[in-house]
Formats: C-alpha cells, sequence, structure tokens
C-alpha cells in the first residue's frame, strides 16, 4: 500500500512536495539545446565576419528568428535552473541565497525579454 | 546564533582531484560562464537591432584582447558544457554508470572540446 496521496501521485509530486519538475526541465532544455547548438553553429558560421546589414537580414529571416528566440529564451531558463541548483548547493546563508536567486530571476526575465523584442524588430524590419 | 561559518564535512582540500571530480564542477564553471555569454548575447542582439554604429562600437569591444579571451573561453565552455552534458544526460538514462564508462567518456569529452575549441579559432585566423 503506497502511504502517498493520490493526488500528489497524479502531480507527480515526491516527499518533497514540489515533485521533480526542476529535475526534469533542466533535463528537457537540455536536450533541446543540444538539437539548438547544430542552428548555433551555422549561425556564427554565417554571423561571424558579416556586415551590419548582412548580420540583420539573416536574424531577420523567419527560420532564423525563430530558432533564434528559441535558441535565447531556452539558455536563459535552462541557465537559470542550473545557478539556482549551483546557490542551493554552495550559498549557505539564506538571505543570500534568496537574494541572488530573485536577482538572477530578474536579470533572466528582462534579458529574455529584451533578446526576443530585439529579434521580432528585425525579423518585422521595424 | 551564527550558522555561515561552521567546518563543512569532507574537506574538499583532502581529496586529490581525479578526471570525475575535476569534470564534475568544470560542468558548474562552464555552465557559469556560458551564462554570463548570455549576458554577452542579448548585448549583441540589442547593438545588432540599434543601427550600425552600436553594432560596429559592439564588435570592436568584442575584438579586443579582452573581448577575444572571453570569446575564447565562451568556445571552450560551450564545447564542453555541451559534451559534458550529453555524457550526463546518459547517465541520466543509465548508461556509462561504471568506473570503466565514466573515465572513457570523461576523457572523451575533454578530447573533443579542445580539438572543437582549436577548429573553431584555427579555422578563423
Amino acid at each position: 500500500m503506497s502511504l502517498r496521496n493520490p493526488l500528489a501521485k497524479a502531480h507527480n509530486h515526491g516527499s518533497a512536495g514540489e515533485g521533480v519538475g526542476h529535475w526534469w526541465a533542466l533535463r528537457f532544455t537540455a536536450i533541446l539545446l543540444v538539437l539548438l547548438t547544430v542552428w548555433l553553429i551555422y549561425a556564427m558560421a554565417s554571423l561571424i565576419g558579416a556586415d551590419h546589414a548582412t548580420a540583420v537580414a539573416w536574424i531577420g529571416r523567419p527560420f532564423n528568428a525563430a530558432m533564434a528566440i528559441l535558441f535565447v529564451v531556452t539558455s536563459i531558463y535552462h541557465g537559470e535552473l542550473g545557478l539556482q541548483v549551483v546557490i542551493e548547493d554552495y550559498i549557505h546563508t539564506r538571505a543570500t541565497e534568496i537574494t541572488l536567486m530573485v536577482l538572477i530571476k530578474i536579470a533572466s526575465i528582462v534579458g529574455g525579454l529584451l533578446a526576443v523584442i530585439a529579434i521580432l524588430k528585425m525579423a518585422f524590419g521595424v | 546564533m551564527a550558522t555561515d561559518n561552521r567546518p563543512l564535512s569532507p574537506h574538499l582540500q583532502v581529496y586529490r582531484p581525479q578526471l570525475t571530480t575535476v569534470l564534475s564542477i568544470s560542468h558548474r564553471a562552464t555552465g557559469i560562464v556560458l551564462s554570463l555569454g548570455m549576458a554577452v548575447v542579448v548585448v549583441w542582439l540589442l547593438a545588432l537591432s540599434s543601427g550600425p554604429e552600436a553594432y560596429d562600437r559592439f564588435i570592436g569591444l568584442l575584438a579586443s584582447i579582452p573581448g577575444l579571451v572571453f570569446l575564447l573561453v565562451w568556445t571552450f565552455s560551450l564545447f564542453f558544457h555541451l559534451f559534458n552534458g550529453i555524457r550526463h544526460l546518459l547517465w541520466d538514462a543509465g548508461w556509462l554508470l561504471d568506473l570503466r564508462g565514466a573515465y572513457a567518456s570523461g576523457w572523451t569529452v575533454v578530447v573533443l572540446s579542445i580539438l572543437l575549441t582549436i577548429a573553431i579559432w584555427g579555422g578563423l585566423a
């Protein structure tokens, strides 16, 4: 007989209450990033040495703009999850830990928004 | 009550560094480098969307000595974190978990990351 309640089981919750969501999110974004790195290398090969107009036109193509947004958002999310693990492991002062995590979350959201808007601006040729 | 300066056990400095432990901590270190690199990617995108002057100024910054050193460290970190990340995913799937598998895949990661970093920078030079 399982001692875990059926709702927790259905939600995949472990004994910590919040389940394995963080673990899965880190792995899922990792697999996605392995695939996106293939595009990233293609991007670097296309953009190194390119002048401004060429680079804007390249990133503005629908496929490249979509991959760029996917890459930036997935990377930042994966980085946030990874940095969280590092902070939880090495920062033993609760106040510093929480402050760092809040700063990283704010930086991730602001950085991600700036990048996505910059890419969309070039994709729509505004 | 002070809780932040108690002695921790085990003490890291009593252990001889091994390939597996060095690669483990390097995965975290390169992950931090790549996180900082994402900030550079965001600024690159902002400069690119701002116009030719801003873009040329940013590229000039990247082409400076500190910029190039950062790019070199970033390239190596990218390949190392990619290959060692795949190694971690294989472990998560239950493969290569014996001593031989851990060392063979570890050396593969080291050699591949160094070779690809050299290949990219050699190709540019």
